[in-house]
C-alpha cells in the first residue's frame, strides 16, 4: 500500500481525562478500504482512539487528518465517518425502518431514495420483513445488525465499531465475525473496528494495531503480529506465549534456560540481552536423552485436540501443547527447531509476562470478563 | 472532560436564568430591601427592631408547628411502618390513598375539615346526641393543631415511607440473627436507617405549618394571630410592606437555619419527595 | 399483630378521607344544613353554574393552568437538558439549588416576595396596578419550575449516553438531536411535569392570593373569599367538582406515566 492510499492520518495524539494519560503521542495511518482492528486490553486507549476518530473527543495534543484534511475542530455531525457502537444506540422511539432511515432522512434524502436504501440494507443484513418491528423485541444479534445498518446505509468512508460483538454469545459471535467481514468485502468500506478479543482480531483484520499504555506497541498483518511480536506485551497478549530471559550470543544463535539454540534472528548486539519467545505448540516432547532442555511436568490439563502441560525447567515453568499424553510428575525432554524461537528486543514489559508459574485458566477467563466492562 | 459545548447548549439554560434571576432572586431581593427601608426608601433597622412586638405570635406559631409535627411523626411513622409492611399489591393502592388528598388543594381540605368540625357540624351533632355537653371546636388550640396534623400528614409519610420500602430486607434479618428482637430491631436499625426520611417529613410538615394563615383563619375562627396571619394581614390591609417584610425576612432566615440543621443530621441526603 | 396494623391504617385513612367525603356528600344535599343529610339534590351545583362570577373563576383558573404549567415545562426542560449536558459540576449544583428556593420556601413567603417585586417594579415604573393576570402567569410558572425540572432532569439522566453520539454521528446538529432523539426519550418525564405543573397552578391559593387582582380571581381565591364569612353550599359543590377534576387529572399522569415507563422497559437492552 502507498500512501496515496492513506485516508485517514492520526498524528502525536495525546489525550488525557482527570490527569491520566490514555493516549501519549500517538500516530497512525489508515489505509482505503482497509479493515484495522485496534487491539488491546482495557485502558490502552483504543476506544479513545475510536472516539477521536469519530469526532465524539477532541485530542489534548496531536493531529487528525481526513484524506489529507484536518478534522481537529470538525464536529462529529459533519464527518463522513460512521459509529456501531458498543451497546448499539439505537434509537428506543423509532422502528427499524425509521432507525435506519434516520441518517438519509437527517440529510433530506426523497423519500423514494430513502425506501430503496432501507431495503437494499435490511437485505444486506439479513432482516428483511422486520421494518415494521420495535427495536426492542429484537434478540441482541439482530439489533447488532440495524445498527449496522443504520451506520451503513449513509454510505459513509469508514465505519468505527466499537467492540460491536461484546454483548453477544459465542456462537452468534463467530457467525458476526464472518458476516462483517463479508460486508466489508462487498461494501469496500474502510472498517476500524475495536476490540480486545486477540481471537475476533487475527480472524478478520487486514492489520491490527496491538495498543497498551495509551502507546502502539505494534502495527502488523495478523500473522506478523502472532509470528513476530515485537515485545514481552504483544507476545503474551496474542496468543499463549513462553518468554524467556535470553542473550544474543552472535547471529543466528541464542542462549536461554541453560542451552545454546540455532535461530533465525539476527542483527543483534553481541551478548545483547533478549527476551526469548517459544509458542506453546512449537515446543516438542521427546525423551530426556533427546532433550535439549529437561524438566518436570506439574501440570496436565486436556483440552480436547490437545493436552495443554506445565513444564518446569529450571524453576521456570513452561507452558507446552502436546497430543502425547504424559503424567504429571514424569520428567521429559524438549526440543525446539530452529524457526520455532522467536527473539526480541527488551522492553518496558520484560519479565511481566510469558511464566506460567501462577497459571491458571479460571484467572485468564476472569481477567477477559473484567475487559468486557471497558466504558 | 472537557469539551467544548455548542451554542445551542449553552442557550438552554437561558431562559431559566433569565427567569430565575427575574422571578425568584429579585424577588428575595426586594423582600431584604423593604425590610431594611422606611416608607422614603432611607434605610432603616426601624421594621427589624419593631418585631420584637410580634414575639409573642413568633413563640406560639413556633409551639403550634412543633407540636402538630410531633404528632404528625408520632401518627405518620407507625402508618408509614404498616404501609412498608403490607404485600406490593396492597402497597401501591395505598399509595395512591396517600397522594390522593396530596394533590387536592389544601384551602379545599382546610375548609372540608372545617364543615366536618363546624359548630352543628356531623361530629358535633353527633357527639350532643352522645349526651355530651355541646362542644365548640372552632376557636381552639386544638382545632388549629388538627387542621396542620390533618393538612400536612401526608407530607410525613411519604418520605418516611419511602426509606423504610429503601431498607434491604436483608438487614433486618441479619439484625434478627444477631439476636436482636424486633422492638430492637425497629430501634437499632430501622430507625437510624429512616433518619433522612423523618428529617424530610419533619421539614415538609414544620415549614408549612409555620407559616400557614388559611388554617388558623378557618378553624382559629379568626380569633387566633399565627406569624402567617401577621404577614398576610401586613400585606392585603396594611398601606406599607415594610413591616411585613421584616417579618417574612426573618421566618425565611429562621426556617432556612431550622432545615440547614435538620439537614446535617441526615448526612447530606437529601429527598425532596414532591 | 395484623389486625392491629390493618385496624390502625383504616382508622387513619378514614380520618383523612372523612372531611372531604362530608363535603361531597353535603354538596347532594337538599337542605342548607351540615347536621344532617335531608335529601339528595343538585340544586347546589345548579346555584354553581348559575353563578357567573365562579364560572369567570373557572375560567381563569383553567386559562392560568394552561399558559403557566406549558410555559414552565418549555424553560423546565430546557433547564434540565443544560443542566443535564453540563460538564461543570459547580454549574450544575447552582442551577439545582436556585430551582429548589421556591419548593424550600413556604409559599407565603414566596408569594410576598414576588408581590414586593411587582409593587416595587410598579413604583419604579411609576404605573399602577400591574397585578392582574400576567403578574399570576409569572408567579404560578415560577413555582411550576422547579417540579419540571425534577421530573424531566432524571429522565435525562437515565438515558443512554451513547444515543446522543449516535444521532450525532447520523449527522444531526446538536439541535437536531434535542429535537429528534433527546427529546422523544424524556417525554414521559415532560408529560407528568406538565401535568404536575397544570394541577399545581390549579390548586394554587397561597401564592395566588398576594398577586392576583379583584378582577382576576381564580377558583381557589373564590373560594376563599365566599367562604370568609358564612358556610355557602354551592362552594361544598364547587370543591367536590374541583376534587374530580384532580382525581381525573391524577388517572392521566399515572397512565402516561405507566404507559411511558412500559415502553421504557421495553426497549431496556439487555
Amino acid at each position: 500500500m502507498n500512501k496515496k492510499d492513506v485516508l485517514i492520518r492520526l498524528n502525536g495524539i495525546s489525550k488525557s481525562f482527570d490527569g491520566e494519560t490514555v493516549l501519549d503521542d500517538m500516530s497512525l495511518e489508515i489505509h482505503d478500504k482497509e479493515f484495522i482492528t485496534l487491539l488491546g486490553p482495557s485502558g490502552c486507549g483504543k476506544t479513545t482512539t475510536l472516539r477521536i476518530i469519530g469526532g465524539f473527543e477532541t485530542p489534548d495534543a496531536g493531529d487528525v487528518f481526513f484524506g489529507g484534511e484536518r478534522i481537529n475542530d470538525v464536529p462529529a455531525y459533519k464527518r463522513q465517518v460512521n459509529t456501531v457502537f458498543q451497546r448499539y444506540a439505537l434509537f428506543p422511539h423509532l422502528n427499524v425502518f425509521d432507525n435506519i432511515a434516520f441518517g438519509l432522512r437527517i440529510r433530506k434524502l426523497p423519500d423514494a431514495e430513502i425506501k430503496e436504501k432501507v431495503k437494499e440494507m435490511l437485505s444486506m443484513v439479513n432482516l428483511k420483513g422486520f421494518e415494521r418491528r420495535r427495536v426492542s423485541t429484537l434478540s441482541g444479534g439482530q439489533q447488532q445488525r440495524v445498527a449496522i445498518a443504520r451506520a451503513l446505509v449513509n454510505q459513509p468512508k469508514v465505519l468505527l465499531l466499537d467492540e460491536p460483538l461484546a454483548a453477544l454469545d459465542l456462537k452468534l459471535r463467530k457467525d458476526m465475525q464472518n458476516e462483517l467481514k463479508n460486508i466489508q468485502h462487498q461494501t469496500g468500506i474502510t472498517f476500524i473496528y475495536v476490540t480486545h478479543d486477540q481471537e475476533e482480531a487475527l480472524s478478520m483484520s487486514d492489520t491490527v494495531v496491538v495498543m497498551a499504555n495509551g502507546r502502539i506497541q505494534q502495527i502488523g498483518t495478523p500473522t506478523d503480529i502472532y509470528n513476530e511480536p515485537e515485545n514481552a506485551f504483544v507476545a503474551d497478549f496474542i496468543g499463549e506465549s513462553n518468554i524467556v530471559d535470553g542473550i544474543m550470543l552472535e547471529d543466528y544463535k541464542t542462549r536461554f534456560a541453560g542451552h545454546t539454540f540455532e535461530c533465525l534472528d539476527g542483527g543483534f548486539e553481541k551478548n545483547e540481552a533478549v527476551d526469548v519467545v517459544v509458542r506453546p505448540e512449537d515446543v516438542d516432547v521427546v525423551s530426556v536423552e533427546k532433550g535439549m532442555l529437561r524438566g518436570t511436568v506439574t501440570g496436565v490439563t486436556f483440552k480436547g485436540v490437545h493436552y495443554e502441560i506445565i513444564v518446569d525447567v529450571g524453576g521456570f515453568k513452561w507452558m507446552i501443547q502436546t497430543t502425547d499424553f504424559v503424567a504429571e510428575g514424569e520428567t521429559i525432554g524438549l526440543y525446539i527447531e530452529p524457526d520455532a524461537i522467536h527473539i526480541m528486543k527488551k522492553s518496558e514489559f520484560s519479565g511481566m509476562f510469558g511464566d506460567y508459574s501462577s497459571f491458571s485458566d479460571e484467572l485468564d477467563r476472569l481477567s477477559d470478563a473484567t475487559e468486557d466492562e471497558e466504558e | 472532560m472537557k469539551k467544548k459545548r455548542s451554542f445551542f447548549e449553552r442557550a438552554a439554560a437561558a431562559p431559566y436564568m433569565l427567569w430565575s434571576l427575574l422571578f425568584i432572586i429579585a424577588p428575595l431581593l426586594f423582600v431584604l430591601y423593604f425590610a431594611v427601608t422606611d416608607r422614603n426608601g432611607d434605610f432603616t433597622f426601624e421594621n427589624l427592631l419593631s418585631l420584637s412586638s410580634y414575639s409573642h405570635t413568633f413563640v406560639m406559631s413556633l409551639g403550634f408547628s412543633l407540636i402538630a409535627t410531633v404528632i404528625c411523626l408520632l401518627i405518620g411513622y407507625p402508618l408509614a411502618y404498616c404501609m412498608s409492611r403490607t404485600s406490593t399489591r396492597t402497597r401501591s393502592i395505598l399509595m395512591v390513598l396517600l397522594m390522593l388528598p396530596m394533590w387536592i388543594s389544601l384551602l379545599i381540605r382546610t375548609y372540608s375539615l372545617m364543615a366536618l368540625l363546624d359548630n352543628g357540624g356531623l361530629v358535633s351533632t353527633f357527639l350532643t346526641k352522645l349526651g355530651f355537653e355541646k362542644l365548640t371546636f372552632i376557636g381552639t388550640d386544638a382545632a388549629v393543631i388538627l387542621g396542620m396534623v390533618y393538612d400536612f400528614l401526608p407530607y410525613m409519610v411519604l418520605p418516611i415511607y419511602t426509606s423504610l420500602t429503601k431498607i434491604d430486607p436483608r438487614y433486618i434479618e441479619a439484625a434478627a440473627d444477631l439476636g436482636c428482637n424486633s422492638p430492637k430491631t425497629l430501634f437499632h436499625v430501622i430507625l437510624p436507617l429512616t433518619v433522612p426520611g423523618i428529617v424530610s417529613g419533619v421539614t415538609m410538615v414544620f415549614v408549612p405549618s409555620i407559616s400557614t394563615f388559611y388554617i388558623s383563619q378557618k378553624l382559629g375562627g379568626g380569633s387566633f394571630d399565627l406569624i402567617g396571619d401577621v404577614i398576610e394581614r401586613q400585606f392585603k390591609n396594611a398601606v406599607t410592606y415594610h413591616t411585613g417584610a421584616a417579618i417574612s425576612l426573618v421566618m425565611m432566615i429562621l426556617i432556612l437555619i431550622s432545615v440547614a440543621i435538620m439537614n446535617r443530621f441526615s448526612d447530606g441526603e437529601e429527598d425532596l419527595i414532591v | 399483630m395484623k389486625w392491629l396494623s390493618r385496624s390502625y391504617m383504616a382508622l387513619i385513612f378514614l380520618i383523612l378521607y372523612a372531611p372531604i367525603l362530608v363535603v361531597i356528600l353535603f354538596s347532594f344535599n337538599e337542605s342548607g344544613n351540615l347536621s344532617s343529610f335531608s335529601n339528595f339534590s343538585f340544586h347546589w351545583y345548579r346555584d354553581l353554574f348559575r353563578d357567573g362570577e365562579a364560572l369567570k373563576a373557572l375560567k381563569n383558573s383553567l386559562l392560568l393552568a394552561v399558559v403557566s404549567s406549558l410555559l414552565a415545562t418549555v424553560i423546565g426542560t430546557l433547564a434540565a437538558f443544560a443542566i443535564y449536558r453540563s460538564s461543570n459540576k459547580r454549574y450544575q449544583r447552582a442551577m439545582e439549588s436556585v430551582s429548589n428556593i421556591p419548593m424550600m420556601n413556604p409559599d407565603i413567603v414566596t408569594g410576598v416576595s414576588m408581590m414586593l417585586l411587582f409593587v416595587g417594579v410598579t413604583a419604579i415604573l411609576k404605573i399602577n396596578d400591574v397585578l392582574g393576570v400576567w403578574t399570576m402567569i409569572i408567579a404560578h410558572t415560577t413555582f411550576n419550575l422547579p417540579y419540571v425540572i425534577l421530573s424531566v432532569l432524571p429522565k435525562f439522566r437515565q438515558m443512554d449516553r451513547n444515543l446522543t453520539e449516535a444521532a450525532l454521528d447520523l449527522g444531526c446538529t446538536p439541535a437536531q438531536t434535542f429535537l429528534r432523539v433527546e427529546l422523544p426519550s424524556v417525554l414521559p418525564g415532560i408529560v407528568s411535569g406538565l401535568m404536575m405543573s397544570f394541577t399545581l397552578s390549579l390548586d394554587d391559593f397561597v401564592i395566588s392570593h398576594f398577586v392576583s387582582s379583584p378582577d382576576f380571581k381564580t377558583l381557589p381565591l373564590y373560594i376563599y373569599n365566599q367562604t370568609a364569612h358564612e358556610v355557602k353550599f354551592s362552594m361544598y359543590a364547587l370543591c367536590t367538582l374541583m376534587i374530580v377534576a384532580i382525581l381525573v387529572l391524577l388517572i392521566l399522569v399515572n397512565v402516561a406515566g405507566s404507559v411511558g415507563e412500559r415502553k421504557q422497559r421495553k426497549t431496556g437492552v439487555k
